[in-house]
């Protein structure tokens, strides 16, 4: 077999010009990963930020949401206690009929644990970044907000083939006999955000700040903090079917989270005192 | 032009409302049943509407897609399954298939618009999405691919059929091209629309488009014979050599396509036992809720029998290839509801190791439910019957385009070949000794 001789003593070098930056972002991307991951962040490969990452020490270098002011929830499982009040708060603020729910709790049980036997592990629409239900939409009744990324419903264009409802893989849209439409968590947009107010009906209503919504472009905001942190694990539900979800989850009882919570000035996010 | 109108019906093979008044009083009674059902139920689908669906159909939020869209399924299945099947003759030139392209796609017409009815007591707002799918398409939705191109395709089939009864060789033919590549294309997306859901593993894949078009072409095979034999059963005149040939070759593709069903079948087996997400819905198929479903009316009714009767019947005993197909139908109605129910059983919070979705969610279809597919089911039977009648059984005149040398037997309605220096009444004689 005969091999092509190259000279590589004679050959140019073609210099950096030549790479895109395109072609060097990616590589960059590549290694900011990968160092990502060795610091503990499992959030990097599962959170919706594209191109976002953090080197070890948790500086994050590339800030990147694909929109602003970009609502995101973090769920602190260890803190919800299951009293429903964010429910209740829910089905009242956006007049879900008794049938149909926008979100649930769901209930977990252990046995041979030491600490707890049972965990309580809220459920709503994760607003994916990706959403098979936009994808699945035939006429674009629902749809991803532009500017803020809630995945919202235009009720009118809603024809009621139910294919959303199974795209979802979060079991987050019910069809609403009321609204002639499918309807779905909009993270409070038409009934509070909209008005003004800063925080979902769930959020407000929940009394131990299991539920913490935010803005994630704000490094100032709660929910900015906790997805950008080291010490404890972050994660989203069902990462396979990489829908890039903005709902987050973390047990959230560790000292590290008090610590950026006293940074806060005071214990447990209390969404009155913002 | 009242000319015109004698032509047509000589032309068309149209004999009108008078052969149904001509008809035996058990083909009367037979129509009635099928008006009955399909008046009783569109009486039940209005009452359901208005009443709510949520109310009254057996569906929930979880298993969101029930009987009806089973039903909907099976009705353009079978649609697209005729054109397939029916194009290999009338389309591609395969001489053996041509004398069943009027039924067939007369009946590829009235299985789409069968699968129409029924859908239209599932969709909740039928007449927003005349609107909405014109004015807010959206390209990346399967589902939205799926309509469209379904409402192309019937146009196309019937334009088709429109020729074919003009006998207007060409543009059958070219209309009949275009709506198999439409109704591919359309029934691709079907399956797509179920295949490309991530959250639902059972159906997640490339296997169900190309399962669906196989399957079709199956069903379009099955079904083609049945309403062919049933056809000879209510006239035994629509029988000639030609008609013989063609059942015999459609006999022997139907059998190729349910040992590809098989081989399908037997892989989505083998591999959903070893996939997560896919393990509990096969093992209810094997073991659980779905397993007469499964084994009785899928694997035995839908696939062995069928196979065994057919090759039995060797494409020549028709009485025995009507109750292949007939009970095949039955089982092939199964294969859809098969696909739809199962793939929503299992709660997309099940890996999460909730208590909440533990159990497999279930589902049993409402009296409601079943009478709304009964008024798409009993449509097609009702359509059926009359077209037999009032189409004069689908008769051939010059429909299929004849070779070069070649011309239609007068006996036999065979196309025939005549050798050199040979008259027609020779080439008859030789041919008839051969068969």
């Amino acid at each position: 077999m005969k091999f092509p001789k190259i000279n590589f003593d004679s050959m140019k070098n073609e210099g950096t010009e030549s790479v895109t930056p395109q072609e060097r972002r990616k590589f960059l991307k590549l290694g900011l990963a990968i160092a990502g991951v060795y610091a503990g962040g499992k959030v990097l490969s599962l959170t919706s930020i594209v191109g976002s990452a953090q080197a070890s020490g948790g500086t994050s270098i590339v800030e990147k949401f694909p929109y602003n002011p970009h609502y995101s929830m973090v769920i602190r499982q260890s803190l919800c206690i299951d009293c429903e009040k964010c429910v209740e708060s829910c089905n009242k603020t956006n007049h879900v009929p008794e049938y149909g729910y926008r979100t649930r709790i769901l209930t977990k049980r252990y046995t041979g644990t030491l600490d707890k036997q049972v965990e309580f592990i809220p459920v709503l629409c994760n607003h994916c970044n990706d959403a098979p239900c936009v994808r699945a939409c035939p006429t674009k009744a629902t749809y991803k907000d532009k500017i803020t990324g809630i995945v919202r419903m235009e009720s009118k264009k809603c024809i009621g083939c139910k294919t959303c409802m199974l795209a979802c893989p979060y079991d987050a849209r019910y069809f609403s006999a009321e609204r002639h439409a499918v309807d779905k968590c909009d993270f409070c947009w038409e009934e509070r955000l909209s008005k003004g107010e800063t925080q979902t009906g769930c959020s407000s209503a929940c009394p131990t700040g299991a539920r913490t919504f935010g803005n994630l472009t704000d490094p100032d905001n709660i929910v900015y903090k906790l997805v950008h942190q080291l010490e404890e694990q972050v994660w989203v539900l069902r990462p396979a079917d990489d829908t890039k979800p903005n709902i987050f989850y973390m047990k959230g009882s560790m000292r590290s989270v008090d610590n950026i919570l006293k940074g806060q000035k005071f214990k447990y996010y209390d969404p009155n005192k913002v | 032009m009242t000319g015109r109108m004698v032509n047509i019906s000589k032309k068309w093979g149209f004999h009108g409302v008078e052969a149904l008044k001509n008809a035996s009083p058990l083909y009367k009674i037979t129509m009635g049943l099928f008006a009955l059902l399909t008046l009783s139920g569109a009486v039940v689908g209005l009452q359901a509407m208005f009443t709510g669906y949520h109310h009254v159909y057996g569906v929930t939020r979880e298993i969101s897609w029930g009987l009806l869209i089973s039903a909907y399924i099976f009705c353009v299945v079978t649609s697209t399954g005729l054109c397939i099947i029916s194009s290999i003759g009338h389309v591609f030139g395969g001489e053996a298939f041509m004398p069943i392209a009027k039924r067939a796609v007369y009946m590829s017409i009235i299985f789409m618009f069968g699968g129409f009815c029924i859908i239209f007591f599932d969709i909740e707002n039928p007449f927003r999405m005349a609107i909405w799918n014109v004015i807010s398409p959206n390209f990346a939705s399967n589902m939205w691919w799926m309509g469209t191109l379904y409402g192309m395709y019937l146009v196309f089939m019937i334009v088709e059929y429109y020729f074919l009864l003009d006998q207007n060789h060409t543009l059958s033919r070219l209309m009949g091209f275009f709506g198999l590549v439409v109704g591919i294309a359309a029934h691709s997306n079907l399956g797509a629309v179920f295949g490309m859901l991530h959250g639902r593993p059972f159906w997640y894949g490339p296997y169900l488009p190309i399962y669906f078009i196989f399957s079709a072409a199956m069903s379009g095979g099955c079904a083609i014979l049945f309403f062919t034999t049933l056809g000879w059963r209510i006239n035994p005149e629509i029988m000639n050599q030609r008609m013989e040939r063609a059942i015999k070759a459609i006999t022997q593709v139907t059998i190729f396509l349910i040992s590809v069903i098989i081989f399908f079948t037997i892989w989505k087996i083998i591999t959903g036992m070893v996939s997560e997400g896919k393990h509990l819905v096969i093992m209810s198929f094997l073991t659980g809720d779905y397993s007469i479903n499964f084994w009785l009316f899928e694997v035995f009714l839908g696939m062995f029998l069928p196979l065994y009767l057919l090759i039995r019947s060797r494409g020549n005993n028709f009485n025995l290839i009507l109750w292949a197909t007939g009970l095949m139908m039955i089982g092939i109605f199964f294969m859809r509801y098969d696909i739809v129910i199962p793939g929503q059983m299992e709660s997309v919070y099940h890996s999460l190791g909730v208590v909440e979705a533990e159990e497999m969610l279930t589902y049993t279809p409402s009296f409601h439910e079943i009478m709304a597919s009964l008024f798409g089911i009993g449509f097609i039977g009702l359509a059926y019957f009359a077209g037999e009648k009032m189409l004069n059984g689908h008769q051939l005149e010059k429909h299929e385009i004849v070779p070069d040398g070649g011309y239609i037997c007068p006996g036999c309605g065979a196309i025939h070949f005549m050798e050199e220096g040979e008259t027609e009444e020779d080439a008859m004689k030789r041919h008839h000794r051969i068969w």
